[in-house]
């Protein structure tokens, strides 16, 4: 320090100066750390905390663009899209109330509605077309943007199918007009899956590597399995996915040496590399339910 | 100014050639196809060693909100930026020859060699340090190598194409002008 330099007046102390000094001369690498632990901050934290203000922001955004890209590549995809809508045309009119012959006093199980009383039949799910702005496959964690939102009647926690009822996702964000759902092909995805002949339920889960094929995990190996077989949404998973939603047909079972369980692979129902439009399925009665669970926890609490 | 402007239209030019071209090529799971982190390696020379970080910044996270993944990107290109000056220096041959020059090519790095080990070696590192945020939880060490060897071979192969097609011209920069 040199004594004569400033004014005694405004002596910095030494300690203060050298800290000052010291930020001073390493003041790029301190901003690189900063940078960096702010990039890894986001890493790790993006998934715990939803923060609305930057998903929102910067969705609405890149939404609109990708929108505008869209737009033109839809084009590309119109003959596609047709023939898939022709063939759910073909199913739906199967299903047409006329083409059936009701046998008397025989009850009938129709999976969009419950039977409150033996005449009135009240709505439980309905489908809501949405167009796939954005899907991506490569990545470790996939997402699906849509070009509808909260203005359009999507909400969180909604379930994903293709055009014939094949489980694409759930929607975990949504914004004013789009809306992000976590692909199933997400390192963090989970869901429930069933399998369709036996009714033994399980986990589904994509282990990060190969596109389009996913796993059940949790199935006894009591359970006979066989490649070729049906995997459906059991309709139990905190998401709104009615029961028997298609999720995929088993490839490959191997029997884990460690435990009593079969390790299951199948391949997924949804085509995720051709993705144009989805419906989301929103389920009326689901308020209700979380609102029952709600009191029965707190209850639980008290005792 | 003009070349505030250069640099924009590169930034947004690169952005929607990653996110709209590249992104939408799947080719396998492994072989992801990289060329965006280029946008850095051309920043200029003499450039704000703090405004070359920020702006890096910008970019990864510009990206990242396209993918809906916030940070990845974003911490690999900080990384990138960071480095960049040292190996420029290590590199250029004589002395002051970043002075004469704007940005890093083959001809103001002196040669073929000296510019694609620049390259090259950013290269590695971003895919290295990327692929390694992104395979935190999985573990598996061949993964990730093979993953970072085939990434680096496709993006040197893309940034080797884009380098024949599109020719930057370099204005030779003196004193007496």
């Amino acid at each position: 320090m040199l004594p004569n330099s400033q004014p005694p007046q405004f002596q910095i102390p030494r300690v203060v100066r050298n800290i000052f000094l010291f930020i001073r001369r390493y003041f790029t690498f301190l901003f690189f750390l900063l940078l960096q632990g702010f990039s890894i901050y986001l890493i790790v934290h993006y998934n715990t905390y939803h923060n609305a203000v930057f998903s929102s922001a910067t969705g609405q955004l890149t939404g609109k663009i990708n929108e505008q890209y869209n737009k033109v590549e839809d084009y590309f995809y119109l003959k596609k899209t047709n023939d898939s809508l022709v063939k759910a045309n073909e199913r739906l009119y199967n299903k047409l109330k006329q083409d059936f012959q009701l046998p008397d006093t025989v009850s009938k199980q129709v999976v969009d509605t419950i039977k409150i009383d033996s005449i009135a039949q009240y709505r439980k799910y309905t489908y809501l077309q949405a167009p796939v702005i954005q899907n991506s496959v490569s990545s470790q964690a996939n997402f699906i943007v849509l070009g509808r939102g909260r203005a359009q009647q999507l909400k969180e926690g909604m379930g994903l199918v293709d055009i014939n009822n094949g489980v694409v996702g759930v929607i975990t964000e949504v914004s004013n007009d789009y809306a992000v759902a976590m692909s199933l092909m997400h390192k963090n995805s989970q869901l429930d899956g069933k399998l369709l002949k036996s009714g033994e339920t399980g986990t589904v889960t994509w282990d990060g590597v190969t596109p389009n094929i996913l796993s059940i995990s949790r199935i006894p190996k009591s359970v006979k399995v066989a490649a070729g077989d049906t995997i459906i949404s059991s309709g139990n998973s905190t998401s709104t996915l009615p029961k028997g939603m298609i999720l995929g047909v088993v490839t490959e079972v191997t029997p884990d040496k460690s435990t009593n369980n079969y390790q299951i692979k199948f391949k997924t129902a949804a085509d995720f590399y051709n993705l144009q439009y989805v419906y989301a399925i929103d389920d009326s009665q689901q308020e209700a339910i979380k609102q029952l669970l709600e009191k029965a926890k707190q209850k639980d609490k008290q005792q | 100014m003009g070349s505030l402007i250069k640099y924009i239209i590169r930034f947004a030019l690169f952005m929607l050639v990653q996110v709209f071209v590249l992104d939408r090529i799947h080719l396998n799971q492994m072989v992801t196809p990289y060329i965006y982190f280029l946008f850095i390696l051309w920043l200029p020379f003499n450039m704000n060693r703090n405004l070359q970080l920020l702006v890096a910044f910008l970019f990864g996270f510009t990206l990242d909100s396209f993918r809906h993944n916030p940070g990845f990107h974003a911490a690999a290109c900080v990384l990138i930026a960071y480095i960049r000056p040292y190996f420029v220096n290590i590199l250029i041959p004589q002395e002051g020859a970043d002075g004469n020059y704007d940005e890093p090519s083959v001809k103001s790095m002196g040669g073929m060699l000296p510019y694609f080990i620049y390259v090259g070696a950013l290269t590695i590192i971003h895919h290295a340090w990327l692929f390694l945020l992104e395979a935190w939880q999985f573990g598996s060490v061949w993964y990730f190598l093979l993953k970072t060897l085939f990434a680096t071979a496709i993006s040197l192969l893309l940034i080797i194409i884009t380098e024949l097609l599109f020719v930057r011209k370099q204005r030779f920069r003196t004193n007496t002008a």
